[in-house]
């Protein structure tokens, strides 16, 4: 189970005046919470606040003061073409781009770029139509994922395949349509695509968002589910991560298990 | 129409371990695939294969055993060297005499065998303490500091008695075998404690306590199997090289113990080959030092890696 850390992104306000300010300390301190609380990405992003024409340079600024701190890859989290590639110029391993969805425009442009900089892929089920209601629209998409990653030559497990998570408040029949999406990915092609979601996505606006947040990535782990963007910087939840682990049998099971699921 | 070979693509490799110092230096492990798949990933090193020398005259082993080793049964220091006259990589001195139950030698004296053992070899030197963990963790941490410095392999280190012997371990620059009831969660978990005294995990070496053929092998097979997988699945806490005690176990066999029994052929070839099947097949599931008693045994199971070792690409 791959957690991305959620915390370095421009919609925290601690990150977004670190950004105006160019601080690199809240960066810091957060890079190394999450190195240390078990995530083995750290997905970047630099909030609605930067200016366009400033996110490439931003993008950058916050792989480079990540990684001084912490020896983890980055999943460089924007909807803008340029903030990526900067901050894949920058970056030091296998990143990740979060994200493109399943437009054509979008496919051409996110593609050949991961396979330039030899980066793993998040695919979005969706396109300008907006997010599928079921799984089996979900599953199109997906498949459109997987038939570009064919032709562009990006190795399938370099595909992360994102099936949407929506708050369970506001779209509560998304729920298991998303499991069920995460299942069937599986089948798409050998060997199959990977998965993630953007866990907390699921609790927004609810209360209890921890326990709700927690129980849903058991529930996914359990449908197969690679990767998830998350608050690993709750303990609880990166516990169940590594206990959903080892019942999938995914890890030999020892008594330390908390601990070696955290261990880099 | 062409084939295409399957390659699996591994994210993690075996650690090395490096026993011994000098010229008969040996390393083990470090391989980055299956045992002997030569076109999926590098094979860093051999498995070896070490002969057992006692601190005292074997009481039980059959006679053609006890005439391999004929004059030098009464002495450890001598026998160790007869031992890589028959080509041993290592040799494993086994401690009987600090039995409780037996002589309940001093740890002051199981430590001046070891040293003279240790000066008759340039081979690296395995030093197995009785199997009582309670003496074997008052003893062996004497050995170490007697050894210091020629950075051996002792244990056997169980989850009751790791501390003393890691500690010795630690001290005196020496690797340790940790030792487990063919228990791969246990493997794993002792691993761990010993790392966290802060012995590099390149200093570990795994014990699963195997069965001989016939006697659960096949248990002994599927947990070597997962450890391997595991630390080629970049599981680090199962990365370590396997110990395969296999004379142990074979001579405690009534197929290699029993003289007369018409349906199963010669005693001799029979014990040997129960030696060799047992090392051979352990070694085929990722064992990496196999420690025999019959020098034949050791020159059938060298010949088999031999071949083994040449490679095939594709």
């Amino acid at each position: 189970m791959l957690l991305i850390g959620e915390r370095i992104n421009g919609m925290f306000r601690d990150i977004r005046e670190a950004i105006m300010k160019r601080d690199p300390e809240p960066i810091k301190k957060h890079a190394i919470l999450q190195t240390q609380g078990g995530a083995r990405y750290l997905d970047i992003n630099t909030g609605p606040a930067v200016p366009p024409e400033e996110q490439p340079e931003v993008m950058a600024w916050l792989v480079q003061v990540a990684q001084e701190v912490s020896p983890l890859p980055c999943c460089l989290d924007s909807t803008n073409p340029e903030a990526i590639e900067a901050g894949l110029k920058v970056h030091r391993g296998k990143a990740i781009i979060n994200s493109t969805t399943a437009d054509p425009w979008k496919m051409e442009i996110y593609f050949p770029m991961a396979v330039k900089y030899g980066a793993a892929l998040i695919g979005l089920t969706m396109n300008e139509k907006g997010v599928p209601k079921d799984a089996n629209d979900r599953l199109a998409l997906a498949m459109e994922l997987v038939a570009q990653a064919d032709a562009y030559g990006l190795p399938m497990e370099d595909l992360f395949i994102d099936p949407l998570v929506l708050p369970v408040n506001v779209a509560q029949d998304h729920g298991p349509e998303v499991l069920e999406t995460i299942r069937q990915v599986k089948l798409l092609a050998s060997p199959p695509p990977r998965t993630v979601i953007g866990l907390s996505n699921i609790s927004q606006g609810c209360p209890n968002r921890p326990l709700i947040n927690r129980t849903f990535l058991a529930m996914a782990m359990a449908c197969g589910l690679d990767a998830a963007i998350a608050d690993v910087e709750d303990e609880e939840l990166v516990n169940v991560a590594a206990t959903a682990n080892l019942i999938l049998n995914r890890e030999v099971y020892c008594d330390s298990y908390l601990k070696t699921f955290r261990r880099l | 129409m062409t084939v295409t070979i399957a390659k699996e693509r591994w994210s993690g490799r075996c650690l090395e371990a490096v026993l011994g110092t000098g010229s008969r230096q040996v390393k083990v492990g470090g391989e980055a695939t299956l045992p002997f798949l030569h076109f999926e990933g590098e094979i860093l090193n051999p498995p070896v294969v070490a002969l057992e020398v006692f601190d005292a005259s074997p009481q039980e082993w059959p006679d053609f055993l006890c005439a391999a080793y004929e004059g030098v049964l009464d002495d450890p220091a001598a026998w160790a060297k007869k031992c890589v006259e028959y080509g041993a990589d290592l040799v494993a001195l086994r401690l009987t005499r600090i039995h409780p139950d037996g002589e309940n030698a001093s740890p002051e004296e199981a430590a001046r065998v070891a040293a003279a053992v240790a000066a008759a070899v340039d081979v690296p030197l395995i030093v197995l303490g009785c199997g009582v963990g309670e003496k074997d963790a008052a003893v062996l941490p004497e050995v170490a500091n007697a050894l210091a410095g020629k950075n051996c392999l002792l244990g056997l280190a169980t989850q009751e008695n790791y501390k003393s012997i890691v500690a010795g371990c630690i001290a005196n620059g020496h690797a340790v075998i940790a030792s487990s009831p063919l228990d791969i969660n246990l493997a794993k978990q002792l691993n761990i404690l010993i790392t966290e005294m802060n012995l590099d995990p390149d200093r570990i070496i795994i014990d699963p306590s195997i069965g001989a053929l016939g006697y659960g092998i096949e248990y002994a097979y599927s947990i070597i199997e997962r450890v391997r997988t595991g630390a080629l699945m970049g599981d680090k806490m199962l990365a370590m090289p396997v110990i395969l005690l296999v004379g142990q176990e074979v001579w405690k066999t009534k197929e290699a113990k029993t003289p007369d029994a018409p349906e199963w052929g010669e005693q001799k070839k029979r014990a040997v080959l129960w030696e060799v099947a047992t090392a051979v097949a352990l070694i085929h599931a990722g064992g990496h030092i196999a420690v025999v008693r019959h020098p034949e045994s050791l020159k059938h199971i060298k010949a088999h890696i031999t071949k083994m070792m040449q490679p095939q690409q594709y």
